[in-house]
């Protein structure tokens, strides 16, 4: 095991990746001899050389309409999109191309491309480096989206990702890139895609979170436990494919539910996580769904910690439900 | 690896004593003798070199004020005035400009106040985007300059739409859009320089080409010979412009506007130059470019080069030069101090804005918002602040 923070778990996911298998390939932009603008790829050029690792125009249509050329060959791309709110210019050929190669061509083509790129706000960045895109893509078929929240479902994820055989979206939280330490096998090891889990056991209440508002959904969970509120957290991980059963039984045995979020509110995806518990567990609810999201609004900067979704707003919300 | 770049070739930048002298336009060397006709009097010239001087002196103070976490972020222009302050002179006031990222200088030039530059740089109440902006993304309708985004080069196609809609009504008002060397990589590079030939329209295309995006060096950003050789496949003029010279950029961007005036169409000008100081405050450039260019580069900082020019022509003088930069150092200082403490904007503007009206749904989630702020309180549970 070693101790190490997401952009350690990162970096140490690609140096696996792109030493097990020669047709791994990391790209993007300042990805190659600065190592990334967060450091995430640091060293991976000089270890695997600028064939492997390397620096591309400015363009990220140009990246991920590349990465796509390439996986449809039969290379395992893993891109990087240096802050996902500039992944819209690849907008098209994420939702129009990756996204559809496989059904298209009968399973002849088939793009097991990762793209990795960092999301979500408390960075000071404005509405420009702090986005949650999540809910586009969860809502494109053919993608699937993955978001971890700590070192330790980083490396497991990515790993996971990069073998998987379709495109996968892996969302890394900045906000936590460096906040989040923990020990992390140093080998090789995958965590399945799919699969929520229960990060903390508890009966009154459901936080479900992902990304940086885990840690949130945590603090909230301790504020709570000194109030004598016994919060469940479920850590979401996937987002598509979605682990139903195991939000569905943890649902069943509080009978409340809180969905965080730091996506704009209006169909972000606590939406279709609400959707998915009133289909399958109505009966078993003891109050109304509750979620603590985004806004309806751009990302604001100088509010950024007033807007951001945090522990004392799950709180409120557990507070809520509980008392309803 | 080689790359096939002739123009960049083994360091994949131009340093300095590598400059082309071939297909460079230049009015000043760069020891600031005339080697062209300039286009401005002495008068306009003192003037312009008054306001590069207010510029350097504006990001050197905030680039400190954001090491001391006064401010969060910061972007400078160091290096590139001339580019800039040359070409934005070369419109008429009621021209239209659509920035890049380093072009806030110009909006200052046409009148913005330096309060209400600050006032944007602190998010603060004051501000007139309510603190909704990342600092260095002013607003500026008064002055018909476009609010910029962060995002590279979607401002190229729009610089068409402004320039279409002021040809339909025969305004007679010229359009002209920045961009850095890193923009010309994407397609709406492509698409605006295309959709403005095209249409013939009256927009002046300036690339500010200092060699760097980020960490990327231009000669892996493209291949092309130069950034204004690229002008050829649209069908109009290129021309590559000593960035680093005021008098050049100011007489290529004047003949430009006054083509486009005249429906000619547009000109892409490369403006040849250096990012002298790093990407912006969030970048360490010594961790992949070799800073001993950079200080080779400052050799041929421009500001240098019009203060030379003006002190040989005996307009000028180094204790002039002196008096000048403390009085509009004071200035800065002054305005500085004035705005530090406003305090941020109130929670609704984060909903105002969005819409022309809020929608039940804003209000709605303002309204939480307000209220979980009191609940906490209450609870006595403090919220971090940056
Ligand atoms: C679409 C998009 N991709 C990536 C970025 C991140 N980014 C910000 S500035 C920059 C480099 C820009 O280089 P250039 O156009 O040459 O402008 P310069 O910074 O040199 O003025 C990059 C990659 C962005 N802002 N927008
Ligand atoms: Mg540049």
């Amino acid at each position: 095991m070693a101790n190490m923070n997401i952009i350690g778990a990162v970096n140490s996911a690609l140096d696996l990746a792109l030493g097990a298998d020669e047709d791994v390939f990391v790209f993007g932009e300042d990805v190659g001899k600065f190592g990334g603008v967060f450091r995430a790829t640091d060293g991976l050029q000089d270890k695997y050389g600028e064939g492997r690792v390397f620096d591309t125009p400015l363009s990220e249509a140009g990246i991920i309409g590349t990465a796509i050329g390439m996986a449809i060959y039969g290379l395992k791309p893993v891109p990087e999109i240096q802050f996902s709110d500039f992944i819209f210019p690849a907008f098209d050929q994420i939702v129009n191309e990756m996204a559809k190669f496989r059904y298209r061509s009968g399973g002849q083509y088939t793009c097991p491309i990762t793209i990795r790129t960092p999301y979500g706000g408390g960075i000071r960045g404005g509405h420009y480096h702090s986005q949650s895109p999540e809910a586009y893509f969860a809502h494109t078929a053919g993608l699937k989206v993955v978001i971890p929240s700590d070192p330790y479902t980083t490396k497991g994820l990515l790993l996971a990702s990069i073998d998987d055989p379709d495109p996968v979206i892996f969302l890394e939280p900045k906000r936590v890139y460096r906040a989040s330490k923990g020990e992390v096998p140093e080998g090789h090891y995958t965590l399945p895609l799919g699969k929520c889990t229960i990060d903390r056991e508890g009966t009154d209440v459901t936080i479900v979170a992902y990304g940086a508002l885990l840690h949130e959904a945590r603090k909230a969970a301790d504020l709570l436990a000194e109030n004598d509120v016994s919060a469940e957290i479920v850590d979401v991980r996937t987002l598509v494919p979605l682990d139903e059963e195991t939000i569905l039984e943890s649902v069943r045995k509080t009978g409340r539910v809180v969905i965080c979020h730091e996506a704009a509110r209006t169909c972000g995806f606590g939406g279709e996580l609400a959707a998915v518990i009133s289909e399958k567990a109505l009966l078993h609810l003891e109050a109304p769904i509750l979620r603590v999201t985004g806004y309806d609004t751009p990302f604001p900067y100088t509010l950024e910690q007033q807007y951001l979704p945090d522990a004392f707003k799950i709180f409120e919300a557990c507070e809520t439900t509980v008392d309803f | 690896m080689s790359h096939p770049n002739p123009t960049y070739p083994a360091q994949d930048v131009c340093p300095p004593e590598d400059l082309p002298t071939e297909d460079l336009i230049r009015v000043l060397d760069p020891q600031g003798n005339l080697v062209g006709e300039p286009l401005l009097d002495d008068e306009a010239i003192l003037e312009l070199h008054r306001v590069m001087v207010r510029q350097r002196l504006i990001d050197d103070r905030m680039l400190t004020l954001q090491r001391q976490g006064r401010i969060g972020f910061y972007g400078a222009c160091v290096g590139q005035e001339a580019a800039v302050f040359g070409s934005a002179s070369a419109l008429e006031p009621t021209d239209w400009i659509v920035p890049a990222l380093r072009e806030a200088g110009a909006l200052l030039y046409r009148g913005f106040t330096l309060r209400e530059y600050f006032n944007q740089l602190l998010g603060n109440n004051a501000d007139i985007t309510k603190g909704r902006q990342m600092p260095c993304h002013p607003p500026g309708h008064d002055y018909h300059y476009v609010t910029m985004s962060s995002v590279i080069a979607n401002q190229i196609p729009q610089a068409c739409g402004l320039a279409l809609a002021g040809k339909l009504k025969q305004d007679g008002r010229v359009t002209m859009c920045f961009m850095g060397d890193g923009a010309t990589s994407e397609g709406d590079f492509h698409t605006g320089l295309n959709v403005a030939t095209v249409q013939k329209l009256p927009v002046v295309w300036i690339c500010q080409n200092n060699q760097w995006s980020i960490s990327t060096p231009v000669g892996r950003q493209s291949a092309a010979r130069s950034m204004a050789a690229k002008a050829k496949g649209y069908g109009i003029p290129g021309l590559r412009v000593d960035g680093n010279d005021l008098l050049a950029v100011h007489k290529i961007a004047s003949e430009a506007a006054a083509r486009a005036r005249a429906g000619e169409g547009p000109t892409l000008i490369e403006c040849l130059t250096w990012r002298l100081g790093a990407h912006t405050t969030s970048d360490d450039p010594t961790r992949y470019r070799d800073e001993d260019v950079t200080k080779r580069w400052w050799e041929l900082d421009p500001l240098g080069r019009t203060r030379r020019y003006l002190i040989a022509k005996g307009l000028w003088s180094d204790e002039q030069e002196q008096a000048q930069q403390d009085e509009l150092d004071a200035e800065i200082r002054a305005v500085w101090t004035e705005v530090e403490e406003i305090p941020a904007p109130p929670l609704k503007a984060i909903f105002e804005d969005v819409y022309a009206e809020m929608t039940p749904q804003q209000t709605e989630q303002w309204e939480s918002l307000e209220r979980n702020m009191k609940w906490s309180d209450a609870k006595g549970l403090v919220r971090k602040q940056h």
